[in-house]
């Protein structure tokens, strides 16, 4: 109406329009067309197309198809000797990604064509169609390709040509990881990871620092040197435990906080150790390292009363045995430590054995996979070598460990790997430390980090101290990333394959088994959601329907309440998203544990993301 | 909260003045007033007028308007609460019917007319304006990485502040980077302890976490105060309270509220005792369910045969818009007050009142077991 604004007499703060338009998108204010929708977003409930039909080709992978060209022109003679030489492609790709990243940004946006029917595609087997290859008699182990992709992939070895020019981050990898893996199962000792467990002061890490000393892990001048600094704080007897105990907040109070990792070997084993803490407050922590492990060394303290303390059903024997036992956990060694406060006492012993027995039995144990062993870790007795005048004949605490069969690792499996660490190493890019929890990875890979559903590339591997080329399923790794800022990664985010990522979510459906609690759940039950390295507050929405616990069949359904003792079919809301899978696709990645008020509520396996 | 003047006729009609005065009162003023409602109170106006020649002015004009209540909106961090309808009574700059929103600050006067005021209205109202002042409760709620900075005051908790940190972990050879991130980590949430607490007012800072978190940040605390000279810390340093937590998240409150320690210091107990209530609850569903009822139809049922003992209801039901369904909260209320049970109306802002809201926002403690329904007859709405 009004020709001309009065701008003389302009109220500004009227003008303005409320919000800050600053902090918004603009997408939040538009609305996109549903053709547009339809085309570029990814739908949700629609699980016949995976992530990967969406993104570009990646960097890298252009970048590759370069790479001919530039290889003839440096006239690297690379070809034949591929196989044999991981190392030099995945040198060769590594600094590329940083180059080329600009393109990253505009990847998931720019080439979309999709069809429902591509999603059997598997990881490592999808490729761009090159017209070089094209022609290669390849084998092609998913059929069905993306249009204007074509597989050629798996290209055997034979093909050198082929193998060196065409290749791309993935294909690199399926030749060569799991043929090295297999070389490297001929070759070397299997990895196992073994957690630590017990009471809190049973000796877990004293038990297990004297025995990495008597090992020779740890060197005379080291050990010198605690023993002296332990005595100055009065503390003498803590020596061994400070070899893995290691910030000052934890030698002063004598109790380890957090999970200490090493490495040591066994006769026949390499063994990635993690000493938990015992303390009841340190659980959280305790989970973080049982969720990486495959077998444990639970700790029990032999002293009169200390076992039974222990042991009650307050004690932290019995929650940590079961919470392992709910986090996969099958073996187990049970050291009955401090065997020298007791003089070595065959009926204690027989008495913990007897009671032990049937606590773990009934825990889920099969009573062949438990092994017990008297040790003194102060003495140390029985670690390494065997006693020699004594009524226990059976094998050393080194020697039971090493008797620990490796569980198969689902090598073949889309690559996950879960953060537990996040931190600054030397140089440039972002270390995360985890285990590989399915797949491989290398040098050079381009990943996925979900939840911030970001790519980044993998610049280098360090499994144990040495850099290595690939990892796999089970290892334990920290992974410098490059091309994402720190921000973008948590703690519990899962670093995955751009081809089949791992799902987010935060409601989930779960069967869970509840443990000996004091107050029934019921429906708005605040718990604790322990997931791999992380812990996020969660409610229990829902009571399903209770089931029993050994057939599985509904007793009852929408019950008022759930006992202890019992196993239901639950709705769980988290309070963030997290990036979860169905314990029928990971093991690994499906369970989670309940806990809240400080004591373990129940354990649980993820059946349906919602 | 301050009464200026009270005017309710015998069918309980009538209008209340009042000034809020306190971030508490703004919370009780969210839940005294419900939809259909007339509020008048001062506002702030924004009015248009057109010259002969087609050019128009704005101006803004101070005026008091009544609107009929349509959509309140409450702003716990602020503190403010707005209410949209339209008005009501003549006024030279506004038209009737027009639509109108009027933001609600500490100490601005209001008067609230209701067509019923009901028991929980009135009981609200005097609860609200009970001089005897309670002071306030800071809750620190820590973990390693994370922190939540609450206020608890009788019947609200407010997050303050939450702070959460990526602390690496520990590794072999170098805690640095961890020790690093951990002085980093303290040094936030010391600055948000600064910024949010007002030491005058609040009465005890509750520090709490598992393990030793709790320990370490009042050394740094204390170190820091010497260190900066932060006078303020030091004179309240015996106002810091140290108590242990099974976690660093909002929902170990309940925790730190029912701990002995806590509750001498916490004069006014009520969110101590929704804490209690809650729990006598759980109990009760463990060693008698039949004893322990919940959701609305349950409830109501045990009513009937007056078996109820102790009943628990959020105030969210209360602010239900839906006037017939508030209506029979408040028969259900008065009822069982009637029949000699004891009520506990729980904040939705606590931590306890939030449970409880999840638990369908109702529930019984029974006198005696009454047999538990047919689970064929249960609908989803009640029992979920």
């Amino acid at each position: 109406m009004a020709r001309h604004r009065n701008v003389r007499r302009l109220d500004f703060d009227e003008e303005r329009d409320f919000g800050d338009i600053y902090g918004r998108s603009f997408e939040d204010e538009v609305a996109i067309s549903p053709a547009t929708a339809s085309q570029f977003m990814y739908p949700h409930g629609n699980t016949g197309i995976a992530l990967s039909s969406y993104m570009k080709p990646h960097p890298l992978e252009t970048q590759s198809e370069k790479l001919p060209s530039s290889a003839g022109a440096s006239g690297a003679p690379t070809q034949p000797n591929q196989p044999s030489q991981p190392a030099l492609p995945s040198q060769y790709l590594r600094s590329e990604p940083s180059i080329k990243k600009p393109d990253k940004a505009t990847a998931p946006v720019e080439t979309v064509t999709i069809k429902q029917s591509q999603s059997n595609t598997k990881m490592g087997f999808i490729t761009h169609h090159r017209s070089n290859i094209d022609s290669s008699p390849a084998r092609s182990p998913s059929p069905s390709v993306l249009p204007g992709r074509s597989t050629p992939t798996t290209t055997p070895i034979r093909q050198p040509q082929l193998t060196r020019s065409s290749l791309k981050g993935k294909q690199l990898h399926l030749i060569d990881v799991l043929s090295e893996y297999k070389k490297r199962q001929e070759s070397e000792k299997p990895t196992i990871n073994l957690v630590v467990i017990g009471h809190v002061d049973a000796g877990k890490s004293t038990l297990m620092g004297h025995l990495l000393f008597l090992l020779g892990h740890v060197s005379k001048r080291t050990m010198h040197k605690y023993e002296t600094d332990s005595q100055k704080l009065g503390k003498a007897s803590f020596l061994y435990a400070w070899i893995l105990d290691e910030t000052g907040e934890e030698r002063n109070r004598g109790i380890t906080m957090d999970i200490a990792q090493q490495q040591f070997e066994t006769e026949h084993l390499k063994i990635h150790l993690l000493d938990a803490p015992g303390h009841r407050d340190f659980i959280p922590n305790m989970i973080t390292g049982a969720a990486q492990a495959d077998v444990a060394v639970l700790v029990v303290d032999a002293t009169i009363g200390s076992f039974e303390s222990g042991f009650e059903s307050g004690g932290q024997t019995r929650e940590h045995a079961l919470l392992v036992r709910s986090l996969g956990v099958t073996q187990l060694v049970v050291a009955i430590n401090k065997m020298d406060t007791v003089s070595w006492s065959r009926e204690r012993f027989d008495e913990i054995v007897t009671k032990l027995k049937s606590f773990l039995k009934q825990g889920g144990y099969k009573e062949g996979d438990i092994t017990y062993v008297p040790c003194s870790g102060m003495t140390g007795d029985n670690l390494t070598s065997t006693l020699t005048d004594s009524w226990y004949k059976g094998p050393s605490l080194a020697q039971s460990i090493d008797r620990f069969r490796p569980p198969p690792r689902p090598v073949e499996k889309p690559f996950r790997c879960c953060i537990a660490d996040i931190f600054k190493g030397q140089g440039a890019g972002i270390c995360v430390a985890g285990k590989i929890e399915s797949g491989y990875v290398q040098s050079g890979e381009t990943v996925l980090v979900v939840p911030a559903n970001e790519l980044t590339s993998v610049k280098t591997i360090f499994g144990g101290d040495d850099i290595s080329a690939w990892a796999v399923a089970g290892d334990q790794v920290v992974l410098t990333l490059i091309g994402i800022d720190q921000t973008k990664l948590a703690l519990g985010s899962v670093l995955c394959s751009p081809e089949a990522p791992v799902s987010i979510t935060s409601l989930v459906r779960a069967r869970i088994i509840i443990f000996n609690i004091e107050l029934p759940i019921t429906a708005g039950y605040p718990v604790i959601f322990h997931y791999q390295s992380v812990s996020e507050p969660a409610v229990i929405k829902k009571l399903l329907s209770q089931v029993s616990k050994t057939s599985g069949d509904v007793i009852r359904k929408k019950p008022r309440c759930l006992t202890k003792n019992s196993s239901a079919i639950v709705e769980i809301e988290i309070s963030r998203p997290l990036s979860l899978e169905l314990y029928s696709d990971c093991k690994d990645l499906g369970r989670f544990m309940l806990r809240y008020a400080g004591n373990t509520v129940a354990a649980g396996l993820i059946i349906k993301i919602l | 909260m301050r009464l200026e003047g009270r005017c309710l006729d015998k069918s309980g009609s009538g209008n209340v003045s009042l000034i809020p005065e306190e971030d508490e009162d703004m919370w009780h003023v969210y839940n005294l007033v419900t939809v259909g409602d007339k509020l008048k109170s001062t506002t702030i106006r924004k009015v248009t007028s057109e010259s002969s020649t087609g050019s128009s002015t704005s101006e803004r004009v101070r005026t008091t308007l009544t609107i009929s209540v349509e959509s309140i909106e409450y702003d716990t961090i602020a503190c403010q609460i707005r209410f949209k309808g339209r008005n009501v009574q003549e006024n030279p700059f506004v038209k009737m019917g027009a639509y109108h929103t009027i933001d609600l600050q500490l100490n601005q006067k209001f008067s609230l007319s209701k067509e019923k005021w009901d028991s929980v209205a009135l009981d609200r109202l005097d609860v609200a304006c009970d001089p005897s002042r309670t002071a306030d409760i800071a809750a620190l709620i820590m973990q390693e990485g994370l922190a939540q900075l609450c206020i608890v005051t009788s019947a609200m908790t407010i997050t303050r502040a939450r702070i959460e940190q990526q602390i690496p972990r520990k590794r072999r050879g170098s805690c640095t980077n961890h020790d690093k991130a951990l002085e980093r980590f303290y040094g936030t949430v010391l600055q948000a302890v600064l910024r949010h607490i007002r030491f005058d007012v609040v009465k005890c800072i509750l520090i709490a976490s598992p393990g030793f978190v709790k320990d370490q940040f009042l050394e740094y605390l204390l170190a820091e105060a010497i260190k900066q000279d932060i006078k303020v810390l030091l004179e309240n340093k015996s106002k810091f309270l140290l108590v242990h937590s099974s976690s660093g998240h909002k929902q170990s409150l309940k925790e730190i509220l029912a701990d002995p320690a806590v509750a001498v210091k916490l004069a006014d107990t009520k969110a101590a005792n929704e804490v209690k209530a809650l729990d006598s609850f759980y109990v009760m569903l463990q060693n008698e369910p039949n004893r322990a009822f919940y959701g609305f139809k349950d409830v109501e049922r045990a009513n009937e045969s007056n078996a109820i003992e102790m009943l628990l209801i959020t105030d969210e039901l209360f602010r239900s818009s839906d006037v017939a369904l508030r209506q029979r909260y408040v028969a259900l209320v008065d009822s069982v007050k009637d029949t000699g049970g004891s009520v506990r109306i729980f904040s939705s802002l606590h931590v306890s009142g939030e449970q409880l809201g999840l638990l369908t926002g109702i529930a019984a403690i029974l006198r005696f077991p009454l047999p538990e329904r047919n689970e064929d007859s249960s609908d989803d709405s009640d029992s979920n």
